[in-house]
Formats: structure tokens, sequence, C-alpha cells
């Protein structure tokens, strides 16, 4: 591998915030909980803003168990595949471009996804990190973990297994 | 359990903003029981490439169904909420196919009820993902 000339930065900016819109944007239900997300460098932040069809219980009122473990389930697998594929996109192997257009690579699929709910979700924007604590050939393992106003008061975190995409590299 | 409870219940959960959004449907639900209908909806799709329903919409339904099996419980005397829920997927459920879900309490405390739960598409022989969970058990003070 030939190393490259300093790029711009919006250059890099623009190829990494495509390749994120691509595994973000791309996916349906991502779009249908109005997820988004929030990148700095490789470390990506997922924001779920807080809208009416997100209750689950109508008198507390708080956020719907499974909108909470669908949020995290959501932040773990673009935090993983974002990760995995970090490098082909920094190489040029991937095109992000293409990626925007759909022509997505194989994603990580979930095995099983334990969510531990902490506190209730209150009516208002929550936010997820994950963290890749094994990413191996086959298995991944992720831990992510929901907050609302204090990021010290976490209203719920998961930990996840996927199984990662054959490799045809 | 009585038809106005059922009838309670079933219009309880029908009514939350979530469930909605999701088309869920209380299909039977009583003393511990529960199974909830959830339509394909090409917005749930979690993979454009071959229309698979999101992981994401089918933990919501298991959270709704392990939820609603608790409170028809007849020990339950209000309401619950998630302590935790752990979910297996054994695949991805056919696109098309409507999802369904079934929980059953399998035991119930003063505080603590325990649920397992089972989502399928047509194929009732294979599973698309099974749950177990446990839930509050709501006093009323």
């Amino acid at each position: 591998m030939s190393r490259r000339t300093v790029e711009p930065v919006q250059v890099v900016k623009q190829r990494r915030d495509a390749a994120l819109r691509a595994l973000a944007e791309g996916v349906p239900y991502i779009r249908f909980m109005g997820i988004v997300f929030d990148r700095r460098g490789d470390e990506l932040t997922a924001v779920l803003p807080f809208r009416d069809e997100n209750i689950g219980n109508p008198f507390l009122p708080a956020i719907h168990g499974g909108v909470t473990a669908a949020f995290l389930e959501v932040t773990a697998i673009v935090t993983l595949s974002y990760q995995w594929l970090w490098e082909d996109v920094e190489n040029g192997v991937l095109d992000p471009e293409e990626m925007v257009d759909g022509n997505l690579p194989r994603l990580p699929k979930t095995i099983d996804f334990t969510v531990d709910y902490l506190r209730s979700g209150l009516p208002r924007d929550a936010y997820a990190r994950a963290r890749v604590t094994r990413s191996g050939r086959r298995y991944a393992s992720v831990q992510v973990e929901a907050w609302q106003d204090n990021r010290d008061r976490p209203i719920a975190h998961a930990t996840a297994h996927f199984l990662m995409p054959r490799s045809d590299k | 359990m009585d038809e106005a409870k059922v009838k309670i219940a079933r219009q309880f959960i029908e009514a939350i903003p979530h469930s909605r959004a999701l088309g869920m449907k209380v299909e039977e639900i009583g003393d511990g029981f529960a199974r909830i209908t959830m339509p394909y909806d090409e917005r749930l799709i979690g993979d454009p490439k071959t229309g698979v329903i999101h992981g994401g919409a089918v933990s919501a339904l298991m959270d709704t169904c392990g939820g609603a099996c608790v409170m028809s419980h007849p020990e339950a005397p209000g309401g619950t909420a998630t302590i935790d829920l752990r979910i297996d997927y054994m695949r991805g459920a056919t696109p098309g196919q409507t999802i369904v879900a079934e929980a059953r309490c399998t035991h119930i405390t003063r505080n603590v009820a325990f649920v397992r739960a089972t989502a399928m598409d047509d194929d009732r022989e294979n599973p698309v993902a099974t749950a177990t969970g446990a839930f509050t058990v709501e006093r009323k003070s």
C-alpha cells in the first residue's frame, strides 16, 4: 500500500460522511425511526429525536421499550459496520458514492441481543454510542449504551453478537 | 380472564402509540398469554437488498407481546415494565409475511414476571426469533 499524499479535509469528510449516510439513510427502518448519526472522526453518536409515536406508556409518559431496544440495535449495527468498512473506504477499495446509490456490501447479521432497561425513557431525545469489544473474522461482540439528559445516567444498555459477512477480500 | 379485562387489555395495547405505528394487532390475550401480529411494511425493512424486516422492529413486537402477557396474568394487578429482554435471531423473516409473536408468562412473583416469547412468520415450524425476559409487576399503591 503506497502512502497517499495529504488530502484536503473536505475530501476526507465527504468520503467518511458519504459512507455513514449509505449505512444509515440507506436503511428504511432507520429512516422510519428518524435515527441520525453524529460523526467525530470514527466515533459515532446516534440520535433518536423524540416523537409521539415513540411512546410506549401514555400515562407516564415513557418511550416504548421496543423503541429503546431498536435504537440500541441500530446503533450497534451501524457502528460495527462503519468500523468494519472504515479501512476499505479509506483505502478506496469501496466507493462511498456507489454505496449511497444502494450498492452496499453485505452487512453483519444480529445473532442475539440482550437489553437491560435501567431507567424509563423520558419524552425527549435520546443518544447512544456503541463499542465494538471484539471484531473477529466470523463473530463480533458489541456493547451499546443509551442516555438522555445526563451521560452518567444511562436509560438502557445492551450486549449484542453479530455474524460477520464472509469476506471476499 | 373475564371478557371485560380482555377488552381493556386489547384496547390498552392497541392504543400504545408505538404499537399503532407498527400496525400491531392483539389476536389473543388472557391468563398470562398473548399473541400479537405485525404486518409486513416496507418502512420496517432493515436490509434493502433482501427486503427483510429490521431486527429492531421484531424486538419492539417481542417487548410489546411480553408486556401484554404479563398484564393479562391473573396475579398481575396492574402495569408492567421490561427489566431485561434477550432476543435470539434464528433467521430473517420472509419478506411480505406478517410476523406473529406469542409470549407466555412462565412464572410470576410479587415483583417479577418471567416471560418466554417466540416470533414466527408463515412457517410456524421454524421461528424467526425467540426471547426471554423479566418484567416488573407494578402494584397499585
